[in-house]
């Protein structure tokens, strides 16, 4: 269990948290976005017990952060924003080193170092001075610390800043492999990895949680949630159909994409819209032999939900 | 306890993981060396002892320990290392303690390296060696009371130069307390009991008093108080100021 509750962080004028609270329980994965400066790492850093909060309280699996902090640590993996590590070090000496912080020795250790390495990739360089390591490398030791002692709850600030797309893939694969047991929090500027990993999504701006939902709900929110989207083989197309498309019955609104190409249609708001709309659209293309590249539906837009949200949204 | 040891081991490896430690230990025995028989005129004194050897020793600190402890808690800072550390389960205490644990148990190291002065006398003479021995005790423990000052410096800032400076005025503080020059400039404006508490308090008063063959309680006690205050002192101080 992870507990947070009204807490709150003043920087001398600045409120970096204002009244967060939230609940986790084993197998929750929560996904923590906001725009820069929105507080997701005071936020981690209160919880970890590296700062102390202004008012308010973290419990970490019945261990208060503020007068316990050594025995919530003991539950805790955590991965700094930036992976700072002991650049002199190698992984293989790092390693050892915080699993023998942690308590871990022997065989136990060995075994545990040789897992980790194993589901970080990390053999190649497993004897190279940290300083020389690449970003994502350096990231990837980072990551193998916060997991070396298979942490209850583990929380990572942007893990997967600076991987490359098949690295990025085994940390969101490390992550949802983790047993249901564990609690996971994750900030991250990859909204689509929120939908690919988390179970639970929390937006903050300015210090305040605005949303806090599952990244389902989130995509609900969007605009474009089920909407349908056609695509035609060219421009003209696309304005040869448009207005007849855009009368048809329960269609509430529609919208041309950037590229010019691409025509949305957005349903009303009554029960079944969406579905009608759809099945109205395929009719109307049959019957007028348009010519399209292709149809579907869409889930919903997060980044646009982001903005929204956050208040970034940008009025066209 | 785990903690202090965990930690003090990573520190040594990492002090020798660098050329700092090397280009520290050759600087330290040159300058030992140039004191010692340029500076002590320690032929010329035709006495087989180490005296001129250990009287340069307190200001050989004041340049060489700020150098060791710059880095203990600002290059952590700097680099972010801290929110790392702790964070691990290891509490502040143990983590300021294992690190200066490290930091003095290298700092001795280096004094031992000078063993070839003390083969040296005892080829050229027959001198003290209990007088010797507690020389080489009272540096060590100077060294110590230099370097929790160090801790305490370092814990205050992120950068390296501004620990090295503040060390080096606070340390010059304690051991110009106990300078004739500055007891006898004080006492025409202080009371005497004042001058003598601030002289008490002096590296130089406890050092000479223990190179002279004598390890005083008095002494002992100053020292590793001296040890103990600079260290709660550094607790303190990154209690307060973490993450800043
Ligand atoms: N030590 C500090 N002293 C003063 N202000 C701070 C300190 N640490 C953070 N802040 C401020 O607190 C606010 C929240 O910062 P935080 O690092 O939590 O943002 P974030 O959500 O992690 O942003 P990003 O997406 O850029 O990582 C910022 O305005 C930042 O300037
Ligand atoms: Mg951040």
């Amino acid at each position: 269990m992870l507990e947070v509750s009204h807490l709150h962080k003043q920087f001398g004028d600045l409120t970096a948290i204002n009244d967060i609270s939230f609940k986790l329980v084993p197998g929750e994965i929560l996904g923590f976005l906001g725009p820069n400066g929105a507080g997701k790492s005071t936020t981690m850093k209160v919880i970890t017990g590296f700062l102390a909060p202004s008012s308010g309280t973290v419990t970490v699996w019945g261990c208060d952060v503020a007068t316990d902090p050594l025995g919530a640590q003991k539950h805790l993996g955590y991965l700094p924003e930036g992976a700072p590590l002991y650049e002199e070090m190698t992984p293989r000496t790092f390693l050892a080193f915080i699993a023998e912080v942690r308590g871990i020795t022997g065989a136990e250790s060995a075994d545990r170092i040789r897992s980790v390495v194993s589901t970080m990739s990390l053999e190649a360089v497993l004897d190279q001075r940290i300083e020389t390591l690449s970003k994502g490398f350096k990231r990837r030791v980072g990551l193998a610390q916060a997991i070396l002692h298979d942490p209850d709850v583990l929380i990572l600030d942007e893990p997967t800043d600076g991987l490359d797309p098949v690295q990025k893939h085994h940390v969101r694969e490390m992550i949802q492999g983790l047993s249901k047991d564990k609690i996971v929090i994750i900030s991250t500027h990859i909204l689509e990895e929120v939908t690919a990993v988390c179970s639970r999504a929390i937006i903050i701006a300015g210090g305040s949680v605005l949303a806090d939902c599952t990244p389902d709900e989130l995509e609900s929110r969007s605009r474009y949630h089920l909407a349908t989207t056609i695509r035609f083989s060219g421009e003209e197309q696309l304005n040869t159909h448009r207005d007849a498309l855009s009368t048809l019955e329960d269609v509430s609104g529609t919208d041309v994409s950037a590229s010019s190409v691409e025509l949305t249609l957005f349903p009303g708001e009554t029960e079944g819209s969406s579905q009608r709309v759809a099945q109205q659209a395929v009719e109307y293309l049959r019957g007028h032999d348009a010519d399209v590249t292709g149809i579907f539906q869409e889930r919903g837009r997060l980044d646009e939900v982001f903005r929204e949200i956050t208040g970034l949204e940008v009025r066209h | 306890m785990n903690g202090v040891s965990v930690i003090l081991k990573r520190e040594l490896l990492s002090y020798f993981a660098t050329p700092l430690a090397y280009v520290f230990i050759f600087i330290f025995l040159v300058l030992s060396g140039v004191f010692t028989f340029y500076l002590g005129n320690f032929f010329e004194r035709e006495q087989a002892d180490l005296t001129p050897f250990f009287s340069f020793h307190p200001w050989l600190y004041l340049f060489l320990v700020p150098a060791i402890s710059m880095r203990l808690w600002s290059e952590e800072r700097k680099t972010g290392t801290i929110e790392l550390l702790m964070t691990l389960p290891v509490s502040r205490i143990d983590a300021v303690l294992g690190k200066f644990l490290a930091a003095w148990l290298f700092a001795g190291f280096a004094l031992l390296l000078t063993f070839p002065l003390w083969i040296t006398v005892n080829y050229l003479g027959d001198p003290d060696n209990g007088v010797i021995f507690t020389s080489y005790l009272g540096s060590f423990l100077m060294a110590g009371g230099f370097l929790a000052i160090g801790s305490c410096m370092s814990a205050l800032t992120r950068s390296q130069v501004i620990a090295f400076i503040g060390c080096g005025i606070v340390c010059l503080l304690f051991v110009l307390a106990g300078f004739q020059m500055v007891t006898g400039l004080l006492r025409d404006w202080l009371p005497l009991f004042l001058v003598d508490t601030i002289a008490s308090l002096s590296f130089l008063m406890h050092f000479s008093a223990v190179s002279r063959g004598v390890v005083g309680l008095a002494d002992l006690v100053y020292f590793l108080s001296m040890i103990g205050v600079w260290l709660a002192a550094t607790v303190v101080v990154l209690e307060i100021k973490q993450a800043d």
